[in-house]
């Protein structure tokens, strides 16, 4: 579906209220929308909320053989994919360049600065290493899609857990989540991208654009931080040019942001943990309000089927029996059988059939292949005969003979 | 006539086992559902069941590419994407089934030369997917006013090697069962839309 364009009121509106530092949902020049992180029931599931952007993160783990010129580390990989629910105009062909960049940023955000240890990740060098794999999918576009990614992504990360392994000598051993607990991911820091938006050319900037200022802005700043102060990544897009104090002011406004939701980030993670441990319920499932109209629950219902056996009895007495499937596969060889012989060549007989063409019309039962006339010779008789031949120790007892001058089925 | 009644029989029969007595197993997870919960779709649910969890979007009707326009009703397409990976050829079949059972009840002859879209993202997988799936379809077309004919509900049965039936069964029980069946079934006639099965089954027992 195409993009609906934005109209130029629209557009002058909202440059208009930027430049009297006023935003459409009533927050400050550097405010961020409410961040909310919920988790799943598996390990290393969870959905980040930014406002009203969504995102769900997942995050996977397989064995698999190392790469060739880093024999003792695992392997990273990350895919964020654009729903075709986040947006109308996100449709499979048509997303690549915001993909690409988000894609990339979001590499070099979490690859890059070396925030997962691989060397971690190896368990027999050169043979076999832990593949991890981030899956970040958008639910929802509502602006500023690679902070809650990259949010989605971090959370992800260290929530998720991968099999414990232990190798004595050649023998390895991967203990499943029954025998031994599993084991974190070692993280070392988590690096959370912030985004500024800038307008007329750099005058005004935003923190946290929404999809409205996003499509009116100039340029994009984004810079990707840890909590210790140290800058993963910074990519400015646009065009726009930034002089140097206004991205050193960008970056120490990203490193009070960045603590900010880090502590989120912890908070969230050590109540899920708090919630697992202490056998409570967790999941999705709590998260989903109980007092809300467009919200309902219901808890495990038992199904009453004692009188279904009686109704269904009632119900099969007064419906027609099912015709007769009778099909006897005949196995000619190891792997190749034949289920009838399909139907009786009618080339020969054209005459025939034109003049049959009025019974046919009126018996439609034949619609179903049910009632094909079935053939099923015997291993050394193959094909070519006009009665039908009944076999002598058939197990169906009641068999429909069709005659062998009615053709039962016209040849579509 | 011969298929309805036959469809009546089918529907009828899927909760029934021939003589056994009926287990423990016969009871549906918690499950819970919310919609509204996307700002840009035209409609969308969230429907759990139990650890099993799938969140449905919905377009339409919106704008058609001329190339996959109906003269005459609404083009309906569904997505369905798994959590990890790319989608396979197994994420294809759902989405036709689901497609097909979606067209059956939508009037998509009230909006023609449309598109429908309906996305499906898997949150969780926990056992009985396909069954989910339909209901998050079926509520967020809901929400997203496409006028339909009825709703319509999925149900997973899974029957194990001794014949025992489960309904809405978790994922570990679908691996031990030999037949997982599916079906989806309308609200206003309780007539069967759609049926799938996988597995060694007898006649009696659908």
């Amino acid at each position: 579906m195409k993009e609906t364009p934005l109209s130029n009121c629209e557009r002058r509106f909202l440059l208009h209220a930027i430049e009297e530092k006023k935003r459409l949902d009533g927050r400050q020049t550097y405010d961020y929308r409410n961040i909310k992180i919920t988790f799943g029931t598996d390990y290393g599931c969870c959905i980040v909320e930014l406002g009203k952007t969504r995102v769900l993160g997942q995050v996977s783990c397989e064995l698999v053989s190392p790469k060739l010129n880093r024999a003792t580390e695992g392997i990273l990989f990350f895919n964020l994919e654009l729903s075709q629910m986040a947006a109308p105009a996100f449709e499979p062909g048509r997303q690549s360049d915001l993909l690409v960049k988000l894609n990339r940023l979001l590499e070099r955000c979490l690859r890059n600065s070396k925030c997962i240890d691989t060397e971690s990740l190896c368990v027999v060098a050169g043979e076999k290493v832990w593949q991890i794999r981030v899956d970040l999918h958008l639910l929802n576009h509502d602006g500023n899609i690679i902070d809650a990614a990259s949010i989605a992504a971090i959370v992800a990360l260290c929530h998720f857990r991968r099999p414990d392994v232990s190798v004595q000598g050649d023998e390895v051993t991967l203990y499943t989540p029954e025998e031994r607990d599993p084991v974190p991911l070692s993280i070392h820091h988590m690096p959370i991208c912030v985004s500024f938006a800038f307008f007329q050319q750099g005058t005004y900037l935003l923190v946290d654009p929404n999809e409205r200022e996003e499509r009116v802005m100039d340029g994009l700043l984004v810079i990707a931080m840890n909590k210790h102060r140290e800058i993963c990544t910074i990519q400015s897009s646009g065009g726009i040019m930034l002089l140097k104090d206004q991205v050193l002011r960008c970056s120490k406004i990203a490193g009070v942001k960045v603590l900010e939701i880090t502590e989120l980030i912890q908070k969230a993670l050590e109540n899920d943990q708090k919630v697992r441990k202490e056998g409570g319920k967790f999941g999705f499932a709590e998260s989903i309000a109980s007092q809300r109209i467009t919200a309902f629950k219901m808890e495990k219902a038992p199904i009453d089927t004692s009188d279904v056996e009686e109704k269904a009895e009632e119900i099969i007495a007064e419906a027609e029996p099912p015709s007769e499937v009778v099909s006897k596969p005949v196995l000619w060889t190891p792997g190749t059988a034949q289920i009838g012989e399909g139907i009786e060549n009618s080339w020969g007989d054209l005459e025939d059939s034109e003049k049959e063409e009025d019974d046919e019309g009126g018996s439609d039962e034949a619609i179903i292949l049910d009632s094909i006339k079935m053939d099923t010779g015997e291993v050394s008789n193959v094909g070519s005969q006009d009665a039908p031949i009944v076999l002598s120790d058939s197990e169906e007892e009641e068999m429909i003979i069709l005659e062998p001058d009615k053709n039962p089925k016209k040849i579509r | 006539m011969e298929g309805a009644l036959r469809a009546n029989a089918k529907m009828s029969t899927e909760s029934g086992v021939e003589s056994s007595p009926r287990g423990p197993g016969c009871s549906l997870r918690h499950f819970a559902c919310e919609q509204n919960l996307l700002s840009r779709p035209d409609g969308s649910a969230s429907f759990l069941q139990g650890d099993t969890s799938v969140l449905a979007g919905v377009y339409g009707p919106a704008e058609v590419k001329i190339s996959k326009e109906i003269f005459n009703k609404a083009t309906l397409e569904v997505i369905l994407r798994p959590k990890i990976g790319l989608p396979g050829v197994a994420e294809k079949s759902r989405e036709r089934l689901i497609r097909n059972t979606c067209e059956a009840v939508v009037l998509g002859a009230l909006h023609p030369r449309t598109s429908i879209t309906v996305v499906l993202q898997v949150i969780s997988d926990a056992g009985s997917l396909l069954a989910c799936c339909l209901n998050a379809a079926c509520m967020a077309l809901v929400d997203a006013g496409v006028p339909m004919r009825a709703l319509f509900c999925g149900v997973t049965c899974a029957l194990d090697s001794e014949g025992t039936l489960v309904l809405d069964p978790t994922a570990k029980q679908e691996k031990e069962a030999r037949a997982v069946l599916t079906f989806a079934l309308d609200s206003v006639e309780r007539k069967l839309l759609m049926s799938t099965t996988k597995g060694l089954y007898s006649d009696a027992e659908v």
